[in-house]
């Protein structure tokens, strides 16, 4: 049989690199919030003529936009950001560009105001918060019959947080090379992958409960191999009929749902390797006490004894 | 068991039929997909009332009017399901499906107006129209408006039980009335909203004839129940102002919504096709039952959303498509367990049985787990003002988790139960069987 508990060591080392760039990258970079959260206004211009993004740029500037983002669409098109605008300003803008520039025709607007922006911020944390907590008490209930409930909820938390730090620590960095923003699409998108991470620690759970009770092996750690063993390609197809869809959404639908698409592609990819090698690990150094193993320079001690 | 099977599949087949005659004809009176505003374009605005100048406990009140004002002003647009309605206490959300002309739309809402009343008269050109009713104060010219209520107006009923609505004007707009009515007599005065008349029942503008001359306060009969009630309402909002400024705005224009649906088409279908060849090149026969009960799943999904109708946005179909990777989930462990059932030597009939019984638990708690996640979004969306995304989302993948349980259980079982006892059943390699070697 496959050992995959035994090389432990070497998963922990990894999720553990995987953390600390996430956490590096969000403390050095941070998230590039969209207007959805920090507020503003966002304009997407289609120009009959060929414009040049510099200038663009140059005009924005000029009417007295110093802040202005621009970045121009698979299509040709332009999404200007800039702080909120009133009616009459957005009216005054496309005029100015209109003079400058020749037709043009707007795509879609979109302005969001400080105190919407807030209440979002505020919101889409408590709902996180919120579904941590609720999947944590359900899983503490689902395994209510096994002798360490809390130990599995607890597992399957932490696998999820390592999802999360991965997922936005990426982000981070997308937002400081390409200027990527988080939006509520992106919040859908982790809490979508919060519910397919646990759901695939739940199936690996759900095998060890049953082969826990069919008394497959006497030793803890053998039980979980084996039971990791057993869901294997289970796990690894329905990662892989998840991935096609979401590969599908990510080439054609494009730019209105990227954020949601890769969040998913990043977060199906970690949350299968979270499923399979942390949140059991994590069952096994708990169940045996093996929490400095965590720190890897004791590592090699105890593996030698 | 083999008679109960094909009764199942005889209802299975028939929820299937009335999913694409649902799909294909306009069944209950829904002959399209409601489209979210990210799909068909449109305006969507959110508005925060200022109730600075309002009595304090008149807010309500107050909101209430607001809204019957916009209402009005949209009504005039002709715009096809317009959706205006009041969020918390203090917010007005307005909907506008398939307005291209942005500011048009949006000029007539803002903040609420005072309603004119307006006399018979002749404009520049010399042709009959209505003119603002004006009276000299003080050497100064000035119309009468709603703004010179003293009290709400409100409606009652007369002596001989017909419908009244009752009217009070302010130290100046006695003084206003008082001129106006008594040079009107037995002429019709008419009331504009927005330079607009507002119309009664009968298409044509309400216009009370002046009876007598009216200083302190008046009435005004004629009307129909509905008529003076939201002329009523109508007055009152007008009497105080109350501003409505936009704290969210998204416009988005029709060709840009034609496009991603067109887009999002292809991309589900592309994931549905991968999807099923992987079922089908790894899982054999079962992978090629699981792929029918996905077209199931597809349909009958698709009609729960026509029927409901739960609105479609972007968001919406990122959940569809996100679905469909997943339906397929409770056949990938079902499936991977007949697998291990059938290797430790049992018969097919045996190993499916197995195989579904085993797999429940593992499939409800996974499940459970996403019903909770779809939940809580649900809660953020109706808790944040840009919910489309977020609800659309939620509500889709919670109906598709509901709908796949059904068909990858049910519909799965069903169709692999009327191989049980065939000569096909006996062909290993058709499911691509191993028997453990020993």
């Amino acid at each position: 049989m496959l050992d995959i508990t035994g090389k432990r060591p070497v998963f922990l080392i990894i999720s553990e690199i995987i953390i600390l760039i996430g956490i590096i990258a969000l403390v050095v970079f941070g998230l590039k919030p969209g207007i959805e959260f920090s507020s503003g206004s966002l304009l997407t211009l289609g120009f009959e003529q060929e414009v040049e993004q510099s200038e663009l740029k140059v005009e924005l500037v000029n009417l007295g936009y110093d802040n202005v983002i621009i970045q121009r669409t698979g299509a040709g098109d332009f999404f200007i950001r800039t702080q909120e605008l009133t009616a009459a300003e957005r009216l005054d803008l496309e005029e100015a560009l209109g003079v400058r520039f020749g037709a043009l025709s707007e795509r879609e607007f979109y302005s969001v105001s400080s105190m919407v922006a807030a209440e979002t911020v505020s919101n889409a944390i408590i709902a996180v918060a919120v579904a941590a907590v609720g999947i944590l008490l359900y899983i503490t209930w689902a395994f209510r019959r096994m002798p360490k409930p809390f130990h599995y909820g607890v597992c399957a938390i932490i696998a999820l947080v390592h999802d999360v730090v991965l997922v936005t620590g990426i982000f981070a960095i997308l937002g400081a090379i390409m200027g990527w923003e988080i939006n509520l699409m992106f919040i859908t998108g982790v809490l979508a992958v919060i519910g397919y991470s646990i759901n695939n620690t739940v199936v690996v759970f759900d095998r060890i409960r049953e082969n826990l009770r069919r008394g497959v092996h006497p030793d803890f750690e053998m039980v979980v191999n084996s039971s990791l063993v057993d869901t294997l390609s289970r796990s690894l197809n329905t990662s892989l009929t998840t991935l096609f869809v979401v590969l599908a959404l990510l080439l054609f639908v494009g730019a209105s749902i990227q954020n949601f698409a890769l969040v998913m592609l990043i977060g199906i990819i970690v949350g299968t390797y979270s499923s399979l090698f942390v949140a059991p690990t994590l069952l096994i150094v708990w169940e045996r006490g093996e929490w400095g193993n965590l720190i890897p320079l004791r590592r090699t001690k105890t593996e030698e004894a | 068991m083999v008679r109960r099977n094909t009764i199942v599949l005889f209802i299975i087949v028939a929820i299937f039929a009335f999913a694409v005659c649902t799909l294909v004809y306009p069944l209950f009176d829904r002959e399209e997909m409601r489209l979210g505003l990210d799909l068909q374009g449109g305006i969507h605005m959110v508005y925060q009332a200022d109730f600075t100048d309002v009595e304090p406990g008149t807010e309500d009140e107050a909101i209430d009017g607001a809204i019957a004002v916009i209402e009005r002003r949209i009504n005039i647009l002709g715009v096809t399901e317009p959706l205006i309605q009041k969020q918390g206490g203090d917010r007005i959300i307005v909907e506008l499906p398939g307005v291209g002309e942005a500011e048009k739309a949006k000029n007539l809402i803002g903040e609420t107006t005072l309603l004119e009343f307006r006399e018979q008269g002749v404009d520049e050109e010399g042709n009959p129209a209505w003119v603002p009713a004006t009276a000299t104060i003080d050497g100064k010219e000035k119309a009468l408006t709603s703004g010179y209520f003293k009290e709400n107006t409100y409606v009652g009923q007369g002596s001989l039980g017909q419908i009244m609505l009752y009217f009070e004007w302010n130290e100046e707009g006695s003084q206003i009335s008082g001129e106006v009515t008594g040079r009107l007599i037995d002429q019709p005065l008419a009331i504009f909203l927005s330079g607009e008349p507002l119309l009664g029942d009968d298409e044509q503008p309400i216009a009370p004839i002046v009876r007598s001359q009216i200083t302190d306060r008046g009435q005004i009969d004629g009307l129909s129940l509905g008529e003076a009630t939201e002329l009523s309402q109508l007055l009152n909002a007008g009497r105080i102002p109350v501003p409505l400024n936009p704290i969210y705005e998204q416009t988005i224009s029709p060709i840009l919504g034609a496009d991603f649906i067109d887009m999002s088409l292809i991309a589900g279908l592309i994931g549905v096709i991968l999807v099923m060849l992987f079922m089908i090149v790894y899982y054999r026969l079962p992978g090629a039952l699981a792929s029918l009960a996905l077209i199931f799943y597809g349909a009958v999904l698709l009609a729960v959303f026509k029927l409901i109708p739960v609105t479609l946005t972007l968001a919406g179909i990122g959940g569809f498509v996100l679905s469909i990777g997943m339906a397929v989930d409770a056949n990938v462990l079902i499936f991977e367990r007949m697998k291990e059932e059938f290797a430790t030597g049992r018969t097919l009939g045996a190993a499916i049985e197995a195989g579904f019984n085993r797999a429940w638990m593992a499939i409800r708690d996974s499940n459970v787990t996403t019903i909770i996640v779809c939940l809580i979004l649900i809660w953020l969306g109706s808790s944040i003002v840009e919910s489309a995304p977020v609800t659309g989302f939620a509500v889709t993948l919670l109906i598709g988790v509901l709908v796949s349980m059904f068909s990858a259980i049910i519909v799965t079982r069903t169709l692999l139960r009327l191989f049980v006892g065939t000569p096909l059943a006996k062909k290993t390699w058709l499911f691509s069987a191993h028997r453990e070697k020993k």
